[in-house]
């Protein structure tokens, strides 16, 4: 069938792609040459460069003046408001501090590569499970004597939070935002709603809203992580803060009748939530609480971020409601912030210097002047410039007998993120599989907790 | 398969040294050609290239494979646990199968949609229509996003209270959440990935039609061929190889598929593909370095079936 011009036709071969050398014309000695040597060139090039690039962190261990700072603070507001904290530090303790910010997603998910190559002196990171970690590893340097001066300006809950499963402290907390169930002042004005005190009424309310034509709970869990806020919430009022706890260090069974109550419980209040929460993002959830079109949302106070400056005073929460008169509303989730000193540190007295100076109510108000949805961790730490809210987040931690800090913080990170977030989110698609499910998490729980 | 129907009315026609009879007795020539001095030279630039490739190549590989036998959370000590990680990625890790079935999927819509429709427009625009120059550019212009913006582009589409789609389907009182429901985003976003292949695919095998000799054509309809034969019997086969580089690129663009779904929700909920579980077990704060490696290496397996199979047929044919 081919025709018989074929001959004459530049062969398939030549038509510009001799990629796979499946013609290649006479190769002379003086054009294999010139390839090998730019091939071996471009390859080499990368390496050179890669080789150049490996000496810059050497130089700074001057003298024992400066401290370097490992900084996660990448955005913008944030990064200038650390800045002008350690240059607070920097005036008043003539010393100066070398900051080394790296974009925050960066910075945690390299934290292990991190800690064990050339870490800074100080570096910022969050209390719980993921500060203990990394203490255990012998990561992290022991800075209880940092807490023997500064502790006394803490809640026990909070020195709770910055100790490790020795007994002894690694982490000075700087400030925290809880999580609770958000909602529009005028919105519950209008309708005459009033914030539900336990797990009856908080259905009752969504049932109202739903006649009323409202989406009662806002809920998205597209980025995986916003629905662990519901499970803390629910296994802690249903089965207490201590249980929570050890289920998250893996020592209490997924499959117990316990969890599963949780799951059953959470199944209850499905219908109330928004449908199709694992498309959603928690800001496109947080707009529908703006435009009146949710009632509630349960979320951590950074809610307010998507509120305009004029609608922020309207934001208001209550906390999430009593299920189990056994353990009212003892437990807050409220995530905390602060900052640790590396066990390589160059520089650790200047380090621990430095941390005191973290410790104190100043440092923490001039970083919250430019960040209104968090809340200083200090004791006294002044309240003035608060606004509303703030104080209320205040009086929801200060009065709370346990803290939690979430759930990829409280647990394993790679059990939150390989087993949670799919388990979380296949509930969500189908909420009637509760054994399957707790099953599923219990076999991959054991996988994971023997390490 | 062309080559070889060319080959024998080919050879008189072309000079000899071309040929299968002119070119064996060429290699040990060559080679003789080479100065001591020439050998040195291209040993040592051969054998930088050759560490280059064992360092940044083979080293990562093999220690993979090594690592995929171990449990080590990247601080601590090593601990060798056999085959168990890949006992527990089989039986025991829910996102395992989808992901590799999305994989499969992925090639499968790559190869037998994306690719035929990328040749279809470029057999369209071969044929000179008006504003050819104008389909053309639009067809091609997704190829210059990356997939990252694919992903974010294709949020604005089909997010399911913001969307464009939903708006355009007038389907406000019930979104379809074209997103978040796992039996249909994996569609959602396949569509979006051929968006992009099918222009990639088409100015490819607009270059090659635009190489093939009119003349070919013309003594193919002079014998009475109509237009569809033409295209299959002659056109077709004078593009062998553009079907090898959009089939190898086919086959790469499905298994090393990751951006758009890691931008579009970090490849959970129906988007599970292998590369996203390497990821996500591997980078990380606490990672399962041997559980991810394993992954890795199943990934690795699959891979190197479809290059088994393509450097076979490659040496098969090359000898000639």
């Amino acid at each position: 069938m081919v025709p018989s011009s074929a001959g004459r036709s530049p062969a398939p071969s030549r038509v510009g792609f001799s990629l796979f050398g499946a013609g290649s014309p006479a190769l002379s000695r003086r054009t294999l040459m010139r390839g090998t040597a730019l091939g071996a060139g471009a390859l080499a090039l990368p390496a050179a460069l890669a080789a150049c690039g490996g000496d810059d962190d050497k130089g700074s261990d001057s003298g024992s003046k400066e401290v370097s700072f490992g900084s996660n603070y990448s955005d913008p507001v944030p990064k200038t408001a650390m800045e002008s904290v350690l240059k607070g530090y920097e005036s008043k303790a003539s010393k100066t501090v070398k900051i080394n910010t790296v974009d925050h997603n960066t910075f945690q998910e390299n934290i292990n590569r991190y800690l064990q190559g050339t870490p800074d002196d100080v570096f910022t990171w969050f209390a719980g499970y993921r500060m203990q970690f990394f203490a255990s590893q012998s990561l992290a340097a022991d800075i209880s004597d940092v807490w023997s001066a500064v502790g006394s300006g803490f809640t026990d809950a909070l020195k709770k939070a910055s100790t490790g499963e020795d007994g002894k402290q690694y982490f000075v907390p700087f400030y925290y935002y809880p999580w609770a169930v958000f909602y529009r002042k005028s919105v519950f004005q209008q309708r005459g709603y009033t914030p539900p005190k336990t797990l009856d009424e908080f259905k009752a309310l969504c049932e109202k809203m739903k006649t009323d034509g409202l989406n009662p709970i806002a809920f998205a869990d597209k980025d995986g992580w916003p629905a662990m806020g519901t499970f803390d919430y629910l296994n802690m009022r249903i089965n207490g803060y201590d249980f929570h706890v050890k289920l998250m260090a893996g020592k209490e069974s997924w499959t117990s009748s316990q969890v599963k109550q949780v799951f059953d419980t959470w199944r209850g209040l499905l219908p109330y939530h928004q449908p199709g929460a694992n498309g959603r993002t928690w800001q496109e959830a947080a707009q529908s609480l703006v435009a009146k079109q949710s009632g509630m949302y349960l979320l951590g106070a950074f809610v307010g971020e998507q509120f305009t400056d004029a609608d922020r005073a309207d934001l208001d929460f209550f906390a999430f409601p009593e299920i189990n008169s056994q353990y009212k509303q003892d437990a807050v989730e409220a995530p905390i912030d602060g900052f640790m000193v590396s066990k390589k540190a160059k520089n650790t007295s200047g380090a621990k210097d430095l941390m005191k100076y973290l410790a104190t109510p100043d440092a923490e108000l001039l970083f919250l002047k430019s960040s209104p949805n968090n809340v200083a961790t200090h004791k006294d730490a002044d309240t003035s410039g608060y606004s509303q809210l703030q104080k209320k987040c205040a009086e929801l931690v200060g009065g709370a007998k346990q803290v939690s800090q979430f759930l990829d913080r409280d647990t394993r990170p790679d059990f939150a993120s390989t087993v949670m977030i799919p388990s979380l989110q296949s509930f969500i698609n189908n909420p009637n599989d509760v054994d399957g499910l707790v099953k599923s998490i219990e076999d991959q729980k054991k996988t994971i907790f023997t390490t | 398969m062309a080559m070889s129907d060319l080959a024998p009315t080919g050879t008189p026609a072309t000079p000899p040294e071309s040929g299968p009879r002119g070119r064996r007795p060429r290699r040990p020539r060559r080679s003789r050609r080479l100065a001591g001095r020439d050998v040195v030279v291209v040993a040592v630039l051969l054998g930088l290239a050759v560490v280059i490739d064992i360092a940044f190549i083979w080293g990562p590989t093999i220690a993979s494979v090594v690592l995929s036998f171990s449990s080590w959370n990247g601080v601590g000590d090593i601990t060798w646990v056999g085959g168990q990680n890949y006992d527990n990625i089989v039986n025991n890790y829910p996102p395992f199968w989808p992901a590799l079935r999305h994989n499969l999927l992925w090639l499968a819509f790559l190869g037998l949609v994306a690719t035929p429709l990328g040749l279809f427009f470029a057999v369209l625009l071969d044929k000179e229509l008006r504003f050819s120059r104008f389909y053309q550019s639009v067809i091609y212009m997704p190829v210059v996003l990356s997939l990252a913006i694919v992903g974010f582009i294709a949020q604005l589409v089909y997010s399911r209270d913001y969307g464009a789609l939903n708006s355009i389907l007038g389907r406000t009182s019930h979104p379809t959440d074209w997103l978040g429901d796992p039996n249909i985003n994996i569609w959602a976003v396949l569509a979006a990935v051929g968006w992009k292949h099918i222009g990639y695919v088409m100015i490819l095998y607009l270059a090659g039609l635009k190489a093939v000799d009119p003349s070919l054509k013309e003594s193919a309809a002079i014998d009475g061929a109509n237009e569809f034969q033409t295209f299959w019997r002659v056109t077709f086969p004078t593009l062998r190889p553009i079907n090898i580089i959009v089939l190898v690129i086919t086959v790469i663009e499905a298994l090393r598929a990751f951006d758009i779904v890691y931008a579009i929700n970090r490849g959970r909920n129906g988007l599970e593909l292998l590369s996203v579980l390497v990821t996500d077990n591997i980078i990380g704060e606490a990672s399962r370095i041997g559980f991810g490696s394993a992954i890795a290496v199943i990934l690795l397996v699959i891979s190197l079936g479809f290059i088994v199979t393509y450097l076979v047929r490659i040496l098969r044919e090359e000898p000639r």
